[in-house]
């Protein structure tokens, strides 16, 4: 039992760090996620590290995987945290992708899979419904065959960025007889197809992420079913637990307790660095304790991977402790920075990212000017993927056995 | 990065598991803890045969090769079974002590016997008035020709009643807390002038208040160098806490696995009271620490041989986040019990209180967590 990299990870990290330096997008440098982002911006990283062949590292490498170790691909996140990269979008990577490649004919692989490994297309997913949230199986979207095709009709939300999405993978009541879990049905819809109708919601944040999806007769051909009809609650289940390893995030946390850490000695106290004060150092040290402990309970996940084991029910752990603690980062974040939280930089022409040179109007210090955007941009880490709430559900049931 | 043990330490764990199991039970437990020893001799020469007491030191001094890791292994096993006998005493921190301290001549009279059983020691480091400082010592010895003479007394010694020989820290130098001035000293417990005041602890062990009033020592007592004790006294502490911490994992896991059990078992308004969805949840909560526990030990665990920062940062960190989750597990196992958990005849009573002083061991939450801010 050791902690220590082996040389040939060594190796391999000073491989991908020079690699990021050298080819990641400089106007994106140490930028992070932000939704209010270009297109381009959010696909630029996606698409050098596909022509590298290094876009879908977790894929089999048939599809387009790198044949990583989990050590390798924990590496890499971290590598990634650390120039605070723009990192693929889940959509297609993490979640359709894994589902077509396990559950998918070959005709789909072909068509959908290299447009994923490439970043050339733009995944959405249509789960949950005004009605169906945490009780996805009462979802009420319908999918009725008309001879070749499908016709779908109903509601999707919180559709996250399908204002740029191409595709899109929805779940569909096939059989209104059958009961809950079964009769629902995992179906590819390009996007454009009359009768999709997407409409921005506007965030706590101001911005705009998430959307309804409206579906009126929308016509999709039954080639794009996924799997066998009425079984796509399994292919959902398989998905959600795909999404929730990864979902812990403990290497951009580490990244932001770093940053974290330097604007409290920036920001004063009674005369003082911040970090210098007992009552914020204290609550700085109990993040870092929650996330040492998170860090090695999730290699402690990836050995067993490694040994074979696949993502089980102990990813919900993850997923709970890592968005407590991306959540508790923020709420910090926005404390440390006082009372520059609180003006709106919406509503002033300071942008300083990218595709902006002015900043003439700015106010406050530049790491004071997301901080409360991000803060309730982040509420909503324990709400989806399965709520923490859900979460706690599936440990109950799937490991304490209740 | 390798979370793998060997296949000596699965069967060290194996071995002991059934030990713990077969003849550890629950009965047999509360009769050893209320007879006049309070302990079982006839077990301690049971871990001496089975290789148990020598596993931690190296085969040149007469031990079985190995490390922090199979300290951990062994203590998370004496944890689900609420073990009371003085592994950590005296293989830990004696042993601990002659390992990294220790003469040639040292580990050649003690280590021998510790190995074979029939050295018992008690780590007589806590006073009155010091609470977790190791440096606030009142306790003096004196130079006196090529020995020493010591004076003072030392609080809560753990299994001293127990014990043949005690390891003590003293001040030959400096004032009262300064970090300098520290030593170390292995004294036989018989010694002419040491008196003792025995008594049971709330979590079924026996410590001893220790008078030290005129002692004698040897120059060859005295354990590394005098007056530069603290130093060596803080690596042990670590390896203390980090074995201390496995032994919290076992009786947490014990502790949730029963609530679980109870709460199939136990019926109100008609149905188990494991289906209420408000216990379940806090039931999940009460694993999660658990997780989170057994990863901080290991991160303690792995990191004693790491440089001085990086050891006490992740050990303070074990120590905060274990003890917050050895709260949290005993106070709800207590609560989920109901009226049971409250009595002494339920087991689950004593893994809450044998958890709820592990955290005043070798400093508690706020002590540690000053200490990993103090090295941020």
């Amino acid at each position: 039992m050791n902690l220590e990299f082996t040389p040939e990870e060594q190796a391999f990290r000073d491989e991908v760090r020079s690699f990021i330096a050298e080819n990641y997008p400089s106007h994106l440098a140490d930028f992070g996620m932000r939704e209010d982002m270009e297109r381009e911006d959010f696909l630029a990283w996606h698409k050098i590290l596909g022509k590298k062949g290094w876009s879908v590292p977790a894929w089999p490498v048939e599809y387009g995987g790198t044949g990583w170790t989990p050590t390798q691909r924990y590496i890499w996140s971290e590598e990634n945290a650390r120039a605070s990269t723009v990192m693929p979008l889940p959509f297609g990577v993490s979640m359709v992708g894994p589902v077509i490649y396990t559950f998918g004919n070959a005709e789909q692989k072909a068509k959908h899979l290299p447009g994923i490994v490439s970043g050339e297309v733009w995944w959405c997913q249509g789960y949950s419904e005004p009605g169906a949230g945490s009780d996805l199986a009462s979802l009420k979207t319908t999918a009725v065959r008309d001879g070749d095709h499908y016709v779908i009709n109903g509601q999707k939300t919180w559709t996250t960025l399908a204002q740029h999405a191409d595709w899109g993978f929805f779940l569909c009541r096939t059989d209104p007889t059958a009961k809950a879990q079964e009769g629902i049905s995992f179906i590819l819809v390009d996007m454009k197809s009359p009768g999709v109708e997407v409409k921005p919601i506007k965030l706590l944040d101001g911005g705009y992420e998430v959307n309804e999806t409206w579906l009126t007769d929308v016509r999709v051909p039954v080639e794009n079913l996924v799997g066998v009809e009425n079984k796509g609650w399994t292919y959902a289940k398989f998905l959600l637990a795909h999404e929730r390893s990864g979902i812990a995030g403990v290497a951009r946390s580490k990244r932001g307790v770093e940053k974290l850490r330097e604007i409290a000695a920036n920001e004063n106290l009674d005369g003082a660095p911040l970090i210098k004060d007992f009552d914020f150092a204290k609550k700085v040290s109990q993040l870092e304790i929650d996330l040492a402990a998170l860090e090695i309970t999730e290699l402690r996940t990836l050995a067993g991977e490694q040994a074979g084991k696949g993502p089980g029910p102990e990813s919900s752990i993850l997923k709970i402790k890592g968005t407590e603690i991306q959540q508790r980062l923020t709420e910090l974040t926005l404390e440390a920075v006082g009372t520059y939280g609180a003006p709106y930089y919406g509503s002033i022409a300071n942008d300083t990212g990218p595709g902006s040179g002015s900043n003439e109007y700015a106010v406050g210090p530049a790491h004071a000017q997301h901080a409360a955007a991000t803060y309730f941009n982040m509420r909503k880490t324990s709400i989806y993927g399965g709520s923490n709430e859900i979460q706690r559900n599936i440990i109950t049931k799937m490991i304490l056995g209740l | 990065m390798d979370f793998n043990f060997t296949e000596e330490q699965d069967m060290v764990r194996d071995g002991l598991s059934r030990l713990v199991r077969e003849q550890y039970d629950w009965e047999t437990r509360r009769k050893a803890i209320a007879s006049n020893a309070g302990w079982r001799p006839e077990v301690w020469a049971q871990l001496a045969e089975l290789g148990i007491l020598g596993m931690p030191f190296s085969e040149a001094d007469g031990g079985f090769g190995g490390g922090a890791v199979d300290a951990m292994v062994i203590m998370e096993e004496f944890g689900k079974g609420l073990v009371v006998e003085p592994f950590v005493p005296t293989v830990v921190c004696a042993g601990g002590f002659l390992k990294h301290g220790g003469t040639a001549a040292q580990k050649e009279e003690h280590i021998g016997g510790i190995v074979a059983g029939s050295a018992v020691f008690a780590f007589a480091y806590a006073e009155p008035r010091g609470r977790y400082d190791y440096a606030d010592l009142e306790t003096t010895a004196k130079k006196d020709g090529a020995g020493y003479v010591l004076n003072g007394h030392k609080a809560v010694v753990i299994g001293a009643p127990w014990a043949s020989h005690l390891i003590v820290t003293a001040r030959t130098g400096g004032d009262r807390r300064d970090r300098a001035g520290v030593s170390v000293f292995v004294v036989a417990k018989d010694s002419a002038g040491i008196v003792t005041r025995d008594y049971e602890t709330v979590d079924g062990r026996r410590a001893s208040e220790v008078y030290f009033e005129n002692v004698s020592v040897p120059a060859e007592a005295l354990i590394g160098e005098e007056g530069a004790g603290l130093a060596l006294i803080e690596l042990v502490t670590d390896e203390a806490i980090a074995a201390l911490c496995a032994e919290a994992c076992g009786a947490m896991k014990v502790a949730h696995a029963m609530t679980v059990e109870y709460s199939r078992q136990r019926k109100q308004f008609g149905v188990p009271i494991g289906s209420f969805q408000v216990l379940q949840h806090r039931m999940v909560d009460m694993y999660t620490a658990y997780e989170t526990s057994v990863s901080l030990t290991y991160l303690a665990t792995l990191r004693l041989a790491s440089d001085e920062t990086e050891r006490k940062r992740s050990v303070s960190a074990a120590k905060v986040g274990v003890g917050q989750a050895a709260r949290l597990i005993g106070q709800e196992a207590v609560q989920i019990h109901g009226g049971n958990g409250v009595t002494d005849e339920y087991a689950i009573g004593h893994y809450f209180k044998r958890l709820t002083i592990f955290d005043s061991e070798f400093g508690n939450v706020d002590h540690h967590m000053k200490r990993h801010i103090a090295l941020a």
